[in-house]
């Protein structure tokens, strides 16, 4: 593997962890959202 | 791993985006946000946000799944050659993992956010794509896009069902509508990159068939589509907005589908009432499905 090909996938890697960590962030938001709807809704199940 | 098995470097994530067709999905968003705000109910700006993400991510998973199947088809057809799976920039099985996973939880928050019924026919539409249209018919009959645009036509459904947790006539209009334009609007595509689907061995309408049989298929798939995009406006299910708009952009449907249906191609033609048909007709869903909404809000 040349050092190119190591810089590639770090590239890569970093990129996915970022977008993942950014999902999982919006993830969380969403599900707090969504609770806060149901319990307007009187729903809270 | 063995050694036939190339080491790719892990897939951008640009490229997993790609696996979902973005572009597929801007229809399917649109007519199911429609079908959402049709309904004649409030929903939750959060709750609609959520049911309009899962139908999102559905189709996604459904067209990574699509792509993960049909890598060998795409890898021939210009159109689809530059696609992650077949251009060697993402290995098989992280497509499969990804739309599988992507479907699962697509489905699961529809449940748990919105209700049982939209997520049971948000599954449907995922299994019907995959399954039903890419891996039993796309490659053995012509009518594959007639049978699998049932797909298609489910968002819609999905969001009134989100909204109200049942289903009623106007979204089942709506999903006939989809329905019999899925016909019209992929043969008029078919008939001008007729070749690469004779090349990837795909058994359209036009490469089986013949062009004659696919102009008049095209032209008689549109008379129970105008219809159905007609038929709410005299059942009292929308109002003289919808009715108006639909009317209007029907008959010019049908002209562009009849001038189709009538002609034949030449040697060196361009193709542009084909063409003309295929651009219109995606237009056409989307002034529909934005004119039901006007008059839903309206009324």
């Amino acid at each position: 593997m040349t050092p190119d090909d190591e810089d590639l996938i770090r590239r890569r890697q970093r990129g996915r962890a970022l977008v993942v960590a950014l999902l999982l962030a919006g993830l969380v938001v969403l599900i707090f959202a969504i609770t806060l709807a149901k319990i307007r809704q009187g729903i809270p199940e | 791993m063995n050694a036939a098995t190339p080491l790719l470097p892990p897939a951008d994530w640009r490229d997993f985006l790609a696996l979902t067709k973005p572009r597929v999905m801007t229809l399917v968003v649109f007519t199911g946000l429609c079908g959402m705000l049709a309904a004649p109910t409030h929903v939750d700006p959060v709750l609609g946000f959520t049911a309009i993400l899962c139908i999102a991510l559905g189709a996604g998973a459904a067209g990574a799944l699509n792509q993960w199947y049909e890598a060998d088809i795409d890898a021939v057809m210009r159109r689809t050659a530059k696609r992650p799976l077949p251009a060697g920039r993402m290995d098989r099985q992280a497509a499969l993992h990804f739309g599988v996973g992507l479907s699962a939880f697509s489905v699961i928050l529809m449940g748990l956010a919105l209700n049982l019924a939209a997520a049971a026919i948000l599954a449907v539409s995922i299994l019907f794509y995959v399954l039903i249209y890419t891996v039993w018919l796309k490659r053995r009959t012509p009518q594959n896009i007639v049978i699998g645009g049932a797909a298609g036509a489910f968002p819609p459904l999905i969001g009134w069902a989100a909204a109200t947790g049942d289903v009623a006539l106007l979204p089942l209009l709506l999903f006939a509508l989809v329905f019999l334009w899925t016909p019209p609007h992929f043969w008029a595509l078919a008939l001008f990159v007729k070749t690469d689907y004779a090349n990837a061995g795909v058994p359209m309408l036009p490469v089986v068939a013949g062009e004659r049989v696919t102009r008049r298929q095209i032209g008689l798939y549109t008379l129970p589509m105008a219809a159905a995009a007609v038929l709410p406006w005299p059942l009292g299910l929308t109002g003289a907005i919808y009715g108006v708009v639909a009317s209007g952009g029907t008959l010019l449907f049908a002209a562009f589908a009849a001038q189709v249906a009538t002609r034949t191609a030449v040697s060196d033609d361009r193709m542009k009432p084909e063409k003309r048909l295929f651009s219109y007709s995606i237009l056409y869903l989307f002034v529909l499905f934005g004119a039901l909404v006007v008059d839903r809000w309206l009324a």
